[in-house]
């Protein structure tokens, strides 16, 4: 008997842009039904990282694999089967909530849209939003009718690019808890990038720190705090992130 | 096949419900077919009668402004359902749904189909109000007219969109300008004979000016020159097939240097 494939895997990742490595040599492997979250300051290469794995950035090296299939070669497949938001890129401004969900709904071939709608609105509270213009939605609502998107084809990967980034601290709590209820109740998995430790310390089974493109330490958050000694993942990460500057200074070099 | 018609038609109800939250934009898609048909109509009644019948056939200009406006409409129509998708910022939430290149030009060339009947139907229907003219006389070369007008229309279109996937907005002005390199050799109004020499040859490598030329010798003889259209229809295969490889190129280049993502205003 075979054993189904990882839901993500990296192997090697790499990517450069104008001479700049942003991505170095990237591996790791996301079980099915789990949480992993990529950690890193601004412009550690989690959001590249994660636009590689969903094939929208073609990688110079390695390769990136969702569901078994080859981001490069298969990725529609991987596609239909998968979803993605961020806060940073929202849905068009013209359309109201319940349009933009209608095309994303026909595009993943969603059947009975309508009615699949209605059930998302109701799940993530956003009924009152759904005939209101995207464009004329503070950044909470838009991040909300964003998740709404993602869970449109009952994804079995959503990649997540800082999807608490915009909402309060209650609806970022709320969000969190819904997740988990989501991936517990359908075993999917979830790829999310964030800098917020907390939230990655509540929500991950597995992490990994980025910082400058490369991947200095993964594992699970409890298994990092004991093996560093540490209280928080917080803290954990400024000693690996600090080690690695150390590191990349050579000996005798005061900071 | 059902699932990639059913994607295209996914992105048919987007380009629709732009229309439905923005209605004036109909009137956009009315407005300059029917304002230039109607200049060159009246300048069309002012020539016939000041000039003998036999230098400028009755309907000639009013045939000739309605089917540049079929070209027009054709490329301005596919170019602008992508620099919506720039507008938007939704290149990449695109890319990462299971849309694949090649369905989403499909959504465009039918998006530019409706829009370009839409518009240069409107027109037409005043031209025959107004100045009597019946696009219907131009028979089954009609149909073959439009139908090469439309393709080259997507081939300009599909190479304007790969300039804009690489170099963004600031190349936006070619969704408007693009053709009108094109239309002083296409022989619109004259005929590509009074071209210097050296541009004749030019003209005569695009399918349009083919078009243009079989137009005038239906208005002016009554006569569709097979021939003509043969060349037009020849010479649009490797203009479509090369707006398609510049779009797919580009659309490649794109997702090497992550310009999906960031593209936008």
């Amino acid at each position: 008997m075979t054993s189904a494939p990882a839901a993500v895997e990296a192997r090697n990742l790499s990517k450069e842009f104008d001479g700049r490595t942003v991505v170095d040599r990237i591996s790791f492997t996301v079980p099915r039904g789990t949480t992993f979250g990529l950690l890193g300051a601004n412009g550690a290469g989690k959001t590249t990282t994660i636009l590689m794995l969903l094939g929208l950035l073609r990688p110079d090296s390695g390769e990136a694999r969702v569901l078994g299939h080859d981001m490069e070669r298969d990725r529609f497949r991987a596609l239909q089967r998968a979803n993605f938001s961020s806060p940073y890129v929202s849905l068009p401004h013209r359309l109201t909530a319940r349009q933009n969900l209608t095309v994303y709904g026909r595009l993943y071939g969603v059947a009975g849209v309508r009615r699949r709608i209605e059930q998302i609105a109701r799940e993530l509270r956003i009924e009152d939003l759904l005939d209101r213009p995207v464009g004329q939605m503070s950044a909470g609502q838009k991040t909300r009718v964003g998740i709404g998107k993602v869970l449109l084809n009952n994804p079995e990967v959503l990649f997540l690019d800082e999807p608490t980034a915009s909402l309060s601290p209650e609806s970022a709590t709320w969000l969190r808890s819904f997740l988990g209820r989501y991936r517990d109740s359908t075993r999917a998995t979830i790829v999310l990038a964030s800098h917020n430790m907390p939230e990655v310390e509540a929500m991950c089974d597995n992490v990994a720190f980025l910082q400058q493109g490369r991947l200095l330490e993964q594992g699970a958050p409890s298994e990092l705090i004991r093996r560093h000694g540490k209280q928080t993942l917080e803290q954990v990460f400024l000693e690996v992130a600090e080690a690695a500057i150390d590191q990349r200074r050579g000996p005798g070099v005061e900071a | 096949m059902k699932a990639s018609l059913g994607r295209i038609g996914a992105m048919m109800t987007r380009y629709t419900y732009l229309y439905l939250v923005s209605p004036i934009r109909i009137l956009e898609l009315v407005y300059w077919p029917t304002f230039n048909m109607l200049i060159w109509g009246f300048m069309q009644e002012y020539l016939n009668a000041a000039t003998h019948p036999a230098v400028f056939a009755a309907s000639y200009l009013v045939a000739a402004v309605l089917l540049w406006d079929v070209l027009f409409r054709s490329q301005l129509g596919l170019t602008l359902g992508f620099v919506e998708e720039m507008w938007a910022r939704n290149l990449g939430h695109l890319a990462v749904s299971p849309l694949r290149p090649l369905e989403f030009v499909g959504a465009l060339i039918a998006t530019s189909l409706v829009r370009t009947l839409v518009g240069v139907g409107g027109a037409g229907f005043l031209a025959t109000l107004f100045f009597g003219f019946n696009a219907l006389e131009l028979g089954v070369g009609l149909a073959l007219f439009f139908l090469n007008l439309v393709i080259m229309g997507w081939g300009v279109g599909l190479v304007v969109c790969a300039i804009l996937l690489r170099y963004g907005l600031a190349a936006e002005a070619l969704a408007w300008g693009a053709l009108f390199v094109l239309q002083p050799l296409c022989g619109v109004f004259y005929p590509v004979s009074i071209l210097p020499d050296w541009l004749e040859p030019i003209a005569r490598a695009l399918p349009a000016t083919h078009v243009f030329e079989g137009m005038r010798t239906v208005v002016q003889d009554g006569r569709l020159d097979t021939g003509l259209l043969a060349q037009a229809f020849l010479l649009n295969i490797p203009y479509a097939l090369a707006g398609l490889a510049a779009f797919l190129g580009s659309y490649a280049v794109a997702r090497r240097r992550g310009l999906l993502m960031s593209t936008g205003e």
